[in-house]
């Protein structure tokens, strides 16, 4: 069941590979909050139920409805056009969504290790380069919090395979998570916004040398 | 008035917690923080560059008349980021040196955007983002090394059992934990590859703030790398991580120099040499041997001499009212003790005798001679006869040239008393580096003494 749910979640970034509209990147983190939901339900099986409510409560309430609800409202709010905009074309942007994550099982097949489940790693580290890779691919500001959002969704189910061992680590990743999030959409709905009129990239680059 | 009362209120405690450090050497207090040699060294660093970094951050507010609202959150951001390097220098657990230094993320963030317009909030925004990614990286790193750790059947990730298990820990986990906390920590220590955002924090923070940025905060990154290479090098992994570590040092050195020769700006040249001077002690914890010492000393020496530049900056600034070199000039004719400041800073930073830099970079070549990387010490003294020819140039140009069409008849005249903290900063690089005190050397000693000679 669990290798289901994770599947699932690579499907997901293939999906956002492909996807033109911001709407539908926001959709998909929600469902991924979701699935990361099923996740936690499944393999923290160990932990103290305290803890445990604590990390399906963050799942749930802040990955797949408090962050995509906001992220909806800086869209309306700051009137951002609802393409994504992407330097490179869509199956181009597949093509290499597909070496990253045939790469990382490649990587994953050297490591010998009983103690953790491949298929974590693999999810995990093909997330992370799939959300660097989506941040250096997109022309809106926004889709760059939204690569960060995958990055850390990446880093969770990372610290999902360890959880029952070190429960500890999955609360730290949970304050990374809700720290690094406020901070950055704090700026981006407060001042960005604000200053830039329907930012991207472009508009970043006043700061010169000369 | 309040606000510097409290903030002096602080700075007396920073004091006292910073002798209560130093006569508690080697003992722990509340479970995670030890006061060790390391830790005590960049803490009294820190005490030293922070006064007279307080006394810049007055001056300055009251120059530019800022309203309430604006001079709290400076001052309180001034005083958290302060709390926040001491603790991560003093923290015994890989976890806690992380969440420290995401704090410090927070309210250098705070600092950076302290202007309030388009380029502060472009610098804000690069910064937040890359060391929000930096973080990441560093956590990601912590949960490699949980992964490697549990091969020795233990889950403490306190720095004293990760050195005690060092021989049970799983070599493929621990080279993945070593490369992204590497990775992660260069975003404050300045370092290829995630340099580019401190220098834009530094070009756009107050210039009293950006002294911080540029001594104190790298010190902390230096502290994070550190302490993970005290492990990795009493494992097999220690050729493997010299290469690491020794190639990124080069490679920042390199990048250092191409922008120094084409930098405009003064502060963010200054920013750039910063670079280049991590990428010194980076070669010089790669090389090993009396590097070690060297590379502590240097960080050390190197945060009294960036922090007085940064301050010098400020009055600089305040004359020519412009960043750009072509708009500044002849320094010596409107404030000749700021630009004696420069002249010696100048000479400081590129390691020239007397400067206490030149011992310390000195013995890092030695150690690069001693493990016969003969090529390497020479591409490394080629890279810095180019940076030092570039800084002069543009520092010679600052003094001396006058600036084409500036007008000078209402310069601002700068008391020389404003200088006295930066001439003091200078001396104590001087002073440590030429004759080091006896505790002093012990004390360096001792913070190298857990790495193989």
């Amino acid at each position: 069941m669990i290798h289901v749910l994770l599947i699932t979640f690579i499907i997901t970034l293939f999906y956002m590979a492909i996807a033109n509209r911001l709407m539908t990147y926001i959709k998909v983190l929600a469902l991924q909050g979701v699935l990361l939901f099923f996740v936690v339900f499944i393999q923290l099986s160990e932990i103290n139920t305290l803890n445990l409510v604590l990390i399906l409560l963050e799942t749930i309430v802040f990955k797949s409805l408090a962050v995509p609800f906001f992220l909806g409202y800086l869209l309306k709010r700051n009137n951002i056009t609802r393409e994504a905009e992407p330097f490179l074309p869509n199956f181009v942007s597949l093509v290499i969504t597909t070496f990253i994550v045939v790469i990382t099982i490649l990587i994953s097949n050297t490591i010998k290790d009983d103690k953790l489940d491949k298929i974590f790693f693999v999810v995990a580290l093909s997330t992370l380069f799939f959300g660097l890779y989506l941040i250096a691919t997109r022309r809106k500001i926004i889709t760059h919090v939204m690569g960060y959002m995958v990055i850390e969704n990446g880093v969770f189910v990372l610290s999902l395979a360890i959880g029952n061992e070190m429960p500890m680590l999955v609360n730290l990743g949970i304050m990374l998570d809700i720290f690094a999030s406020v901070l950055i959409l704090g700026i981006f709905l407060n001042k960005i916004g604000d200053v830039f009129k329907d930012v991207d990239v472009d508009q970043l680059s006043n700061l010169k040398d000369y | 008035m309040a606000e510097y009362s409290l903030v002096g209120v602080f700075l007396g405690l920073q004091t006292a917690f910073t002798v209560h450090a130093c006569m508690h050497n080697g003992i722990t207090e509340l479970v995670y923080f030890t006061y060790d040699s390391l830790g005590i060294l960049l803490l009294i660093t820190l005490n030293i560059v922070s006064i007279p970094a307080a006394i810049h951050s007055y001056i300055y507010i009251e120059n530019h008349k800022e309203n309430p609202q604006t001079r709290a959150i400076y001052l309180s951001s001034f005083v958290l980021l302060l709390m926040a390097i001491s603790a991560g220098y003093l923290s015994n657990h890989i976890a806690v040196t992380w969440i420290f230094t995401e704090i410090t993320t927070l309210a250098a963030s705070a600092l950076i955007y302290h202007h309030r317009n388009k380029l502060a909030l472009e610098g804000t925004w690069k910064y937040v983002f890359i060391c929000a990614i930096s973080i990441t990286f560093i956590f990601i790193g912590i949960l490699f090394l949980s992964l490697s750790l549990q091969h020795a059947g233990s889950d403490d990730l306190s720095f004293k059992n990760l050195l005690s298990k060092s021989d049970q820990l799983n070599p493929i986990w621990l080279r993945m934990a070593f490369l992204f906390i590497f990775t992660g920590f260069t975003a404050k220590l300045g370092l290829v590859p995630m340099f580019t955002a401190g220098i834009d924090a530094k070009d756009t923070a107050p210039a009293p703030a950006g002294a911080l940025l540029a001594s104190v905060l790298m010190n902390l990154g230096f502290v994070g790398i550190f302490r993970f290479y005290v492990i990795i090098a009493n494992t097999p992994l220690l050729h493997w991580a010299q290469l690491v570590v020794g190639s990124a040092a080069f490679l920042s050195l390199f990048v250092a120099t191409v922008y120094m020769m084409k930098v405009k700006n003064i502060k963010r040249m200054l920013a750039y040499s910063g670079i280049e001077h991590m990428g010194i002690v980076m070669l010089g914890i790669a090389a090993g041997g009396i590097g070690y010492y060297a590379a502590i000393l240097h960080i050390i020496l190197h945060a009294f001499v960036k922090s007085s530049l940064f301050f010098q900056f400020n009055q600089l600034y305040r004359v020519f009212q412009n960043k750009s070199i072509y708009h500044v000039g002849n320094y010596f004719k409107y404030n000749p003790t700021g630009a004696i400041v420069l002249l010696l800073g100048f000479i400081s930073t590129t390691a020239m005798p007397p400067s206490g830099l030149f011992v310390s970079e000195f013995l890092i070549f030695k150690s690069l001679f001693d493990v016969g990387q003969i090529v390497l010490l020479i591409a490394v003294l080629l890279l810095l006869t180019m940076i030092i020819w570039s800084f002069g140039k543009n520092i010679f140009k600052v003094l001396f040239v006058p600036a084409v069409g500036f007008d000078d008849s209402n310069v601002e005249k700068i008391s020389p008393w404003e200088s006295v903290s930066q001439f003091v900063l200078l001396a104590a690089a001087v002073y440590l580096g030429l004759n080091p005190p006896a505790i002093f050397v012990q004390l360096l000693q001792e913070s190298v003494s857990l790495l193989p000679l």
